[in-house]
């Protein structure tokens, strides 16, 4: 599967929800999987990425060098983040946007609710880490990259932002 | 196609930056990096540029460093992309200003394995009370662990921090 990279525009669209978990749903779901595992070190990856104009996110943080606060493998449809706490900054790169990283300040702690993929719904919190990876993927679902969210290193020290939604 | 380098200082005024970058645009040379910086009084640019191999560079710049009063140095650099490494640690240290902060925590570090990428200075608080502030990003290519320890051993009067650099993909 292909990875849109950026200036492609599509990058920039807007995902609609899920309807129905269907064969076609799942099918996806299993690709947009396979195209993760093969990115480099990649910890998530959203379906707009491939492409694919869903609101499906897949995150898994549960393999890490140096370990890291998770829930293991993560297979999100309609994710939406109901609550933010706390900034932090950290490096990000990302699959659409290939040799470069850049500081971004994310919630420290979210709180989201999605389906996975048998349709059961799911509420629970995340924070650091995962919960910047999670942020960082909901964004692709709104035409976001971490390019629209960069700030200088110096702004951790000096200027916290607010987190803008 | 050629790679270089080029630093350009000089007493800062408006319009240095336009005037350098648009005269190497209008000549076909495209900026891969940039840093440029106030300095005091002066205005600091740092640019690596690839270009025609038959353009000379000073020639293109010399009326606006002769206008502008810059100092123009150039150096050639290889033509590639693969040296971009990712820091992995950041440090920040600040405390009441002294002699020697910078070359007392760097040379620590550079003992304890850190290849440094990047990194910034300055001063605040009050004339008669100044504080020295220091960011500085780079690689530890013998462990966080080395580069901590290291850290542990400086001098009490400055608050210094280590953070991993856990770069996320995805
Ligand atoms: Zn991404």
């Amino acid at each position: 599967m292909e990875i849109l990279t950026y200036p492609d525009q599509r990058l920039k669209q807007i995902s609609e929800s899920v309807e129905s978990i269907d064969k076609d749903v799942l099918n996806f779901i299993h690709e947009l999987e396979q195209a993760r595992m093969a990115g480099p070190g990649a910890v998530g990856i959203a379906a707009p990425q491939v492409n694919n104009f869903q609101r499906i996110v897949i995150v898994d943080v549960s393999d890490m060098r140096k370990p890291v606060d998770n829930h293991g493998h993560l297979i999100m449809i309609n994710p939406e983040i109901a609550a933010w706490d706390g900034m932090h900054m950290g490096r990000e790169g990302c699959l659409s946007v290939p040799d470069f990283t850049g500081n971004v300040i994310r919630a420290e702690k979210i709180k989201l609710n999605y389906m996975d993929e048998t349709g059961e719904t799911h509420e629970f919190e995340s924070s650091g880490f995962e919960a910047r990876a999670i942020q960082h993927e909901l964004d692709h679902l709104d035409g976001l990259l971490f390019l629209d969210r960069l700030v200088s290193r110096r702004s951790d020290l000096f200027k916290r932002k607010n987190y803008k939604k | 196609m050629k790679c270089s380098v080029l630093t350009l200082v000089g007493a800062d005024q408006a319009g240095i930056v336009a005037a350098v970058t648009d005269a190497l645009y209008k000549q076909g040379c495209s900026l891969a990096q940039a840093s440029m910086m106030r300095l005091g009084a002066n205005f600091a640019i740092m640019l690596r540029v690839s270009h025609d191999e038959a353009k000379d560079l000073r020639n293109i710049l010399s009326e606006i460093c002769e206008n502008m009063s810059l100092h123009l140095h150039i150096d050639e650099d290889v033509d590639t992309d693969v040296l971009r490494p990712d820091p992995d640690v950041q440090v920040t240290v600040y405390g009441a200003d002294r002699n020697g902060i910078v070359a007392q925590v760097t040379s620590a570090l550079a003992v304890a394995g850190l290849n440094i990428i990047d990194l910034e200075t300055d001063l605040g608080g009050t004339k008669d009370k100044p504080i020295y502030i220091m960011t500085l990003e780079g690689l530890a290519t013998k462990g966080v662990e080395s580069l901590q320890n290291a850290l542990n051993a400086l001098n009490s009067d400055i608050e210094v921090n280590l953070d991993e650099i856990n770069t996320l993909r995805g």
